[in-house]
């Protein structure tokens, strides 16, 4: 770790459908609409800003970049994260008819080779994204890059001896606290912070700070789809119950439709 | 021998002419609470105007100041609004809490910590002073964020920077800017604009707080009170208007004149008293100011010795297009609610949607918001384009805005029924909040008036113009006709230049908007020809002429607009055009109603009616009869 000048942290923006819309289907069933509705940053990605703003402000870290992949609107999501306090961005272009197509495979090859000239020490991204809730990115980037990893994190900190990051994690079972030398990727959980608002005077600073643009043929990545989408339904409507009067009743009617012998 | 026609046109003319000696002087005395009174001697009052409302009392559609839609933002203004839109958004629903506000009757200290480092209070402060910059523009905007979430706190910010200390940055030297703006955009001090007084609301220029300039020359000594200032009880910086004696400089003679005063609660003298109840915006402090003995140094003369009344009527007109922007972010939340209840309630076996009566509620209402919200950002887009003559279209902006929102609130109350009037649903607040908005900042009544007579005398003006030309004499302007007097009139509507640049869709409205102007020059024609200098006594005229020029705006407004969604191909252009259509269609016929009223005899009986009712009323303090069974 560069003690003296802090950790060098890389953190993941998605652009998604904003949590509070009513996501509506494609009449063709080949996706949902996306078009004219309201989107921002993923909610664990805000997260993962804010974190990394914050070790900034604690000294642990030195440099915050953030970077994102998606199209060009994503170039919204990034000034939104150099408000918060990142001091430069990175912009993958995906042009749109490969947007839809666009898998964590794909992200996570993307983020890597990034990785490869930024050097980072400390990947953070959201644990998952709140369009296609994978939960998969993270995990796959710390494998391209055998770094270790530390998902679901509710709290980052120096570890003891100060050579390591020591990060709970929100695992079922409860908390579990690991150690992990850097460079290593994190994952965001719900409650490892309250992200800040930014504020009109720092998105006015934002639209100063440094702002690249790559694309996938430049990183050499190639974007061919690893699934088809067959199609999008809406979830089925709930059918209405019926009420029993026993237990013979009920073991009865579940005998009918065949869910017990 | 001059012909019949001749002789009406000369009487035309001479009408005008003779109005026209009245108006300045009855402008200025409405223009209290309006705007720039310019006085006849000021060069700019004779040339022609480009603005369309002036022109529309002509009788005439001109088209500069409205089509095409004006595009002020470029790209780099135009992101940065679009990235402070949504925090703005979050910051109100998540953090600011309208309802507590009303409640607690304050707005709560971590949203008012939270919107001071937002940098809420200096949107539009020059960035050299500590503010953001913004463009009227994008103001209307973010305005129109916080006018659908929580009017009261709407009024504390705009109260604060949209007329507290609007007069510094329109008038202040930059050694006042220097001294006061940094700490007024950061939130650290607060502004307020005093001008009421207990016998001075309308009539702003009788105001009685006075400041003597002392012996030394240094500085002034106040003496007066203000009554109901936004911010009173919470302003360290406030514009403070007050007589003060002035020279003639042609006569050498002593004369009261309104002076601008920048004044510092710390300069002592300063109380305030406590916080008004009153029935909405609760969280928007309201308070009396005293000043006794107060002094200001001559350093902190806003605008000039003897010009506060230009500067307070600028201060006014300057921000009057926030208004329309703020309700139209307002209106956008009652037909949300009103709609989505509409959609979901069953009666009678049929959503309440599917009704005839609940129909006609949501069309008007949808109406009204496009026309006050193209209104808004019109005005907003003129003023950003270096117009400086939109005063009418500004009032208009504001009468109408703040009706449309009472409309809307009202009307959406009505839909939801019982539950509209519940004060979870949200929206009896919002009603109380709407009531002032018709009465602040200028009543309706007043603007009504003031726009009307300066579409009247601008309309004279042209007329007196055309007289002084060489080559006018009685014959030249009985064979030029009305049309080219620069009058339209019923038969011959102006509508060339508009119907040119409308798209094909929006014609037949585009046609109707000039024979809507055609009536209406022909109305003011005719009722200055019988009233002369009288007309401006008319009030009741005057309203109905107010009327036709306030809804021919809205056509015209939210013509330009759907034009605009048009051309750009937008997602919603085919709604507009049929929202557009039924807007001129109401509008027209509303319009059509009230000239009708002029050229009725029933109507002429009904004011003279009128008039004498109210004063039998007001003699006996009350209504006279007793009730039906005499007990």
């Amino acid at each position: 770790m560069a003690a003296s000048k802090g950790l060098k942290i890389l953190v993941g923006c998605k652009r998604v459908i904003d949590y509070a819309v009513k996501v509506r289907v494609k009449p063709d069933r080949s996706g949902v609409v996306t078009e004219g509705v309201k989107h921002s940053m993923n909610p664990f990605d805000e997260i993962a800003v804010e974190e990394a703003v914050r070790m900034k402000e604690k000294k642990l870290a030195g440099e915050a970049v953030a970077i994102s992949v998606g199209p060009p609107q994503s170039q919204e999501t990034l000034r939104t994260a150099l408000a918060m306090g990142i001091d430069r961005a990175i912009h993958v272009e995906i042009p749109l008819a490969q947007l839809e197509k666009l898998q964590p495979i794909h992200v996570s090859k993307l983020l890597a080779k990034v990785c490869e000239s930024e050097k980072p020490d400390l990947v953070i991204l959201g644990k998952q994204a709140i369009d296609d809730d994978c939960n998969q990115t993270g995990q796959m980037l710390a494998a391209l890059l055998d770094w270790p990893q530390a998902t679901f994190a509710s709290k980052i900190e120096p570890s003891q001896d100060s050579k390591q990051l020591r990060v709970t994690r929100e695992v079922d079972g409860g908390l579990e606290t690991i150690d992990v030398s850097v460079p290593a990727v994190v994952t965001s959980d719900l409650r490892l912070n309250e992200p800040r608002y930014a504020t009109l005077p720092n998105i006015m600073k934002a639209k100063k700070k440094p702002l690249a643009k790559m694309s996938p043929d430049q990183l050499g990545v190639d974007l061919q789809p690893r699934q088809e989408v067959i199609s999008v339904e809406d979830p089925p409507v709930r059918k209405a119950g019926a009420k029993v009067e026993s237990v013979e009743d009920l073991v009865g009617k579940l005998r009918e439709k065949g869910l017990v012998k | 021998m001059y012909s019949v026609q001749v002789l009406k046109k000369l009487n035309v003319l001479k009408s005008f002419i003779q109005v026209n000696s009245s108006i300045p002087r009855l402008t200025s005395r409405y223009a209290a609470t309006a705007s720039t009174a310019e006085s006849s001697k000021d060069a700019k009052s004779n040339e022609a105007s480009d603005s369309f409302v002036l022109n529309l009392f002509s009788g005439r559609v001109n088209t500069k100041q409205l089509t095409p839609f004006p595009s002020v933002l470029d790209s780099d203004q135009r992101s940065t609004l679009a990235g402070m839109v949504e925090p703005v958004d979050k910051f109100f629903q998540e953090v600011n809490n309208a309802d507590k506000n009303d409640a607690l009757e304050t707005i709560e200290p971590n949203t008012l910590t939270g919107l001071a480092e937002m940098g809420a209070f200096g949107l539009q402060v020059p960035i050299e002073y500590g503010g953001l910059g913004l463009s009227n523009t994008q103001y209307a905007r973010l305005v129109e964020v916080v006018g659908a979430y929580d009017l009261g706190v709407g009024i504390a910010l705009g109260a604060h920077q949209s007329i507290g200390f609007k007069g510094i940055t329109l008038y202040g030297t930059h050694e006042q800017k220097q001294k006061y703006l940094p700490d007024l955009a950061s939130g650290k001090k607060f502004a307020a604009y005093c001008l009421t007084e207990p016998s001075s609301g309308s009539d702003a220029g009788s105001v009685q707080t006075r400041a003597v300039l002392s012996p030394c020359g240094k500085h002034y000594k106040m003496n007066g009170s203000k009554l109901w200032i936004s911010n009173g009880g919470i302003a360290d910086v406030m514009t403070v208007f007050a007589k003060t004696e002035v020279k003639d400089e042609a006569t050498g003679a002593a004369k009261d004149k309104v002076t601008a005063f920048i004044v510092e609660r710390g300069f002592g003298g300063v109380s305030s008293g406590p916080p008004e109840k009153k029935m909405g915006i609760k969280c928007s402090n309201t308070a009396a100011l005293y000043f006794e003995d107060t002094e200001i140094p001559v350093e902190n003369v806003l605008g000039g010795v003897g010009n506060g009344f230009k500067v307070a009527m600028n201060v006014l007109n300057n921000g009057r297009f926030g208004m329309a922007a703020a309700l139209s972010g307002t209106m956008r939340l009652c037909i949300a609610k009103a709609s989505e209840h509409a959609a979901g309630r069953t009666q009678f076996g049929a959503k309440i949607s599917s009704y005839g009566a609940i129909q006609e509620k949501l069309a008007r209402m949808a109406a009204k918001h496009y026309a006050t919200e193209s209104m808004a950002y019109l005005v907003s887009g003129l003023m950003d384009s270096g117009v400086a003559e939109f005063q009418a279209e500004a009032a208009i902006s504001k009468v109408y805005g703040s009706e449309a929102a009472w409309y809307c609130a009202d009307e959406a109350i009505q839909i939801l029924g019982g539950m509209g009037y519940m004060r979870e649903t949200g929206l009896e607040r919002v009603m109380r909040d709407l009531r002032i908005f018709r009465i602040f900042e200028g009543t309706n009544d007043i603007l009504r008036l003031f726009f009307t007579l300066l579409g009247v005398q601008y309309a004279g003006k042209q007329l007196q113009q055309l007289a002084k030309s060489p080559l006018s004499n009685p014959s030249a302007l009985v064979s030029m006709g009305f049309r080219k007097m620069g009058l339209g009139s019923v038969a011959s509507p102006d509508t060339g230049a508009l119907l040119e640049r409308l798209h094909p869709e929006l014609k037949a409205s585009g046609e109707l908007l000039g024979q809507t102007a055609g009536h209406l020059g022909q109305a003011v024609q005719d009722i200055v020809v019988k009233h002369k200098k009288g007309v401006i006594e008319r009030q009741h005229e005057l309203n109905r002429l107010a009327e036709g020029a306030m809804h021919a705006y809205a056509m015209a407004a939210a013509l330009s607009r759907a034009d605009q969604s048009l051309r750009a191909g937008a997602a919603s252009a085919e709604y507009e055009t049929r929202l557009v259509h039924y807007l001129c269609n109401e509008s027209a016929d509303w319009i059509q109603y009230n000239l009708g009223q002029l050229k009725s005899n029933r109507t002429q009986t009904s004011i003279e009616l009128s008039k004498d009712i109210s004063k039998t009323v007001c003699d006996n303090g009350g209504v006279v009869q007793v009730n039906p069974l005499g007990l």
